[in-house]
């Protein structure tokens, strides 16, 4: 198993990418690592989209789980006292694994654009109930306190930064090798034709099931890591539909190619949207908006089809 | 005894706009197959560009009921030049992609379209309540309420009227129905359904335009006030039945109603009872209430 991983070279590009990212951290300035924590944050829900895009399956509705994760992570604080990154990494994901395991019941089955607007719906009805109750901090929301590790309070963000490119890197690893097991490789063959798996004596429902708890788990995750990379969360920021609307243009923008592709993608976005808003204030949705326009016509593949000009990277699609 | 009065108002008057608004959507849905996110940058545009000549009409002087030309005009204009650059630029390139792919797409036109009007219009908000103050208010059994209001149920009523008289009564309506039943036999039949589309879109753009512009007067035209619209025009569509003009009437009026209720009685469920309802009426029944029996393809 440790072979396994070890050997597959997306994994070993991944890490390295990653582990550069996080030597570089130590001598980038705050603003640039924070706007680098943001992206690998949302990176890790995109990260969730892809499994499901892969499939043919697009929520509109991730928000939702990101949502759930960022306010696990700040009512476990607010209740519990919680400041601990594993206690918050981990509270963030079992709150979006239960839900997302709930609701995966009904969702798995719906396709197409019933299964988007589904997902839009049950985040908008988590949007609802936030906003208007007081006990879970209505339209402010709450700030999130600073996160420690074993008790131990490090001074600055280098140590959060590296931590969460831990996570991402495990979060990577683990969806990699799920889409190399028989399981993942169902989703291609799902996308293609559901009766014919069927016939195989595979249970599509059940699979996609499977596939919609790893992308809630996702998702809860990068909530939780961007709730403590952000110090705040409220419902606007973290739930309401332009939330899923930005994670869904983050995955097309990427590309579905390779699990190293969403973090590229949320980071190149993150860098977008700042430098965007400060050139042109009143027109970065503009900028935002015609990059999704012109992907769409001109690079299906996203981002990261054209790295896959570069051969050795190229080679990774057919190992 | 009053309170019920009011909360019938109150959602009656949404359920006008909502459906407005939806009947757009709904058409664009029905023929094209598209869930057209663009549809809140018509609305906004309709809004802002009545908003901007209304003011402008008082200045000059012309008399008040002049705005509602304006009204009327904005929303042709706004519907008209818009939809058929969209649908020439964007949407024509991108018949043959996957539905999702489309969506985004216009994802991408309402932001773009967003920010366009930043530019255009400016950050501060506009107010065009010359109309609604010209027409004064009314007593309705101890509730006073203003006469433009409840001008949006005519206009509603006529919207209705207008697009069944359209759909069932016209040759353009047969060859819609024709294609909303079966794009492919459309075709063969040697209908031109490329014309149809534009002529649809033209159509959907032009109501989502006047549900703004005639809002206009009677709310901030501000930054932003569109993305709310969208998702609930959405909620409406998808619980009458995506593509059903009938289905976007019962929807319109079950929202309408229901978010009155709510901002009466609870004001905490507002939007929690909306898309509670669009949730449960897609787990029962994911084509909407009201949708059309379809023919099972093979």
């Amino acid at each position: 198993m440790l072979h396994a991983i070890l050997s597959d070279k997306t994994v070993r590009l991944t890490a390295l990418a990653l582990l550069a990212l996080a030597a570089a951290g130590l001598m980038l300035p705050a603003w640039v690592v924070d706007n680098m924590m943001f992206g690998l944050a949302r990176g890790a829900a995109v990260l969730g989209l892809l499994v499901l895009w892969r499939t043919g399956l697009m929520s509109f509705g991730h928000g939702l789980y990101f949502g759930l994760g960022a306010y696990a992570v700040a009512l476990s604080e607010h209740w519990l006292g919680l400041s601990d990154f594993a206690l918050r990494i981990l509270a963030a994901m079992l709150v979006a694994v239960v839900a997302g395991f709930a609701l995966g019941f009904i969702l798995r089955r719906y396709r197409d654009i019933f299964f988007a607007m589904l997902s839009l719906a049950f985040s908008m009805v988590l949007y609802g109930i936030l906003v208007k109750t007081e006990a879970l901090g209505s339209t402010d929301g709450f700030s999130v306190s600073q996160t420690t590790f074993l008790g131990w309070a490090p001074e600055g963000k280098q140590v959060l930064f590296s931590a969460i490119i831990a996570v991402c890197l495990a979060l990577a690893v683990l969806v990699q090798m799920y889409l190399r097991s028989t399981l993942g490789r169902l989703t291609t063959a799902i996308r293609d034709n559901e009766i014919r798996v069927e016939y195989l004596g595979y249970s599509v429902a059940r699979a996609i099931h499977i596939k919609y708890v790893i992308s809630a788990a996702l998702a809860g995750a990068a909530g939780g890591m961007m709730a403590m990379a952000l110090g705040q969360v409220d419902p606007d920021s973290m739930v309401y539909w332009t939330v899923s609307g930005e994670l869904v243009f983050i995955t097309i923008m990427a590309g579905p190619g390779s699990v190293l592709a969403p973090f590229i993608g949320a980071i190149i976005f993150e860098f977008l949207r700042t430098y965007a808003f400060e050139i042109a204030p009143h027109a970065w949705q503009l900028i935002v908006g015609g990059t999704l326009l012109l992907i769409i016509f001109f690079l299906p593949g996203g981002i990261w089809s054209l790295l896959e000009r570069i051969p050795f990277i190229r080679r990774l699609r057919h190992d | 005894m009053q309170l019920l009065f009011t909360i019938l108002l109150d959602g009656l008057v949404y359920a006008s706009y909502l459906f407005i608004v939806a009947a757009g959507l709904t058409i664009i849905f029905g023929v094209m197959k598209i869930l057209n996110v663009a549809h809140g940058g018509f609305y906004a545009w309709g809004a802002y560009t009545a908003a901007y000549f209304i003011g402008a009409a008082s200045e000059m002087g012309l008399p008040d009921w002049f705005a509602f030309l304006i009204i009327a005009g904005s929303a042709l204009a706004v519907g008209i030049v818009l939809g058929l650059l969209i649908e020439r630029i964007v949407l024509r390139r991108l018949y043959d992609h996957e539905e999702i792919l489309i969506v985004l797409a216009t994802f991408g036109v309402f932001l773009i379209l967003e920010d366009l009007i930043l530019l255009i219009f400016g950050v501060n908000p506009y107010f065009a309540y010359q109309p609604m103050v010209a027409l004064g208010s009314v007593e309705m059994g101890g509730i006073f309420r203003d006469v433009y209001s409840l001008t949006l149920f005519g206009v509603a009523l006529l919207v209705a009227a207008g697009s069944w008289w359209m759909l069932t009564r016209t040759r353009w309506g047969k060859l819609i129905t024709a294609v909303i039943h079966d794009r492919e036999m459309a075709l063969i039949v040697g209908i031109n359904v490329r014309r149809l589309f534009v002529v649809t879109f033209c159509a959907g753009a032009v109501l989502g335009a006047l549900g703004g512009a005639y809002i206009a007067p009677t709310v901030s035209v501000a930054p932003g006030f569109a993305v709310d619209v969208i998702v609930l025009s959405f909620a409406v569509v998808v619980i009458g039945g995506m593509g059903s003009i009938p289905g976007a009437l019962i929807g319109a009026l079950l929202v309408g109603l229901l978010r009155a209720l709510a901002v009466h009685k609870l004001p905490e469920l507002e939007l929690f009872v909306i898309f509670l309802v669009m949730s449960a009426v897609l787990i029962v029944r994911p084509e909407g209430l009201f949708a059309p029996a379809k023919a099972r393809k093979i």
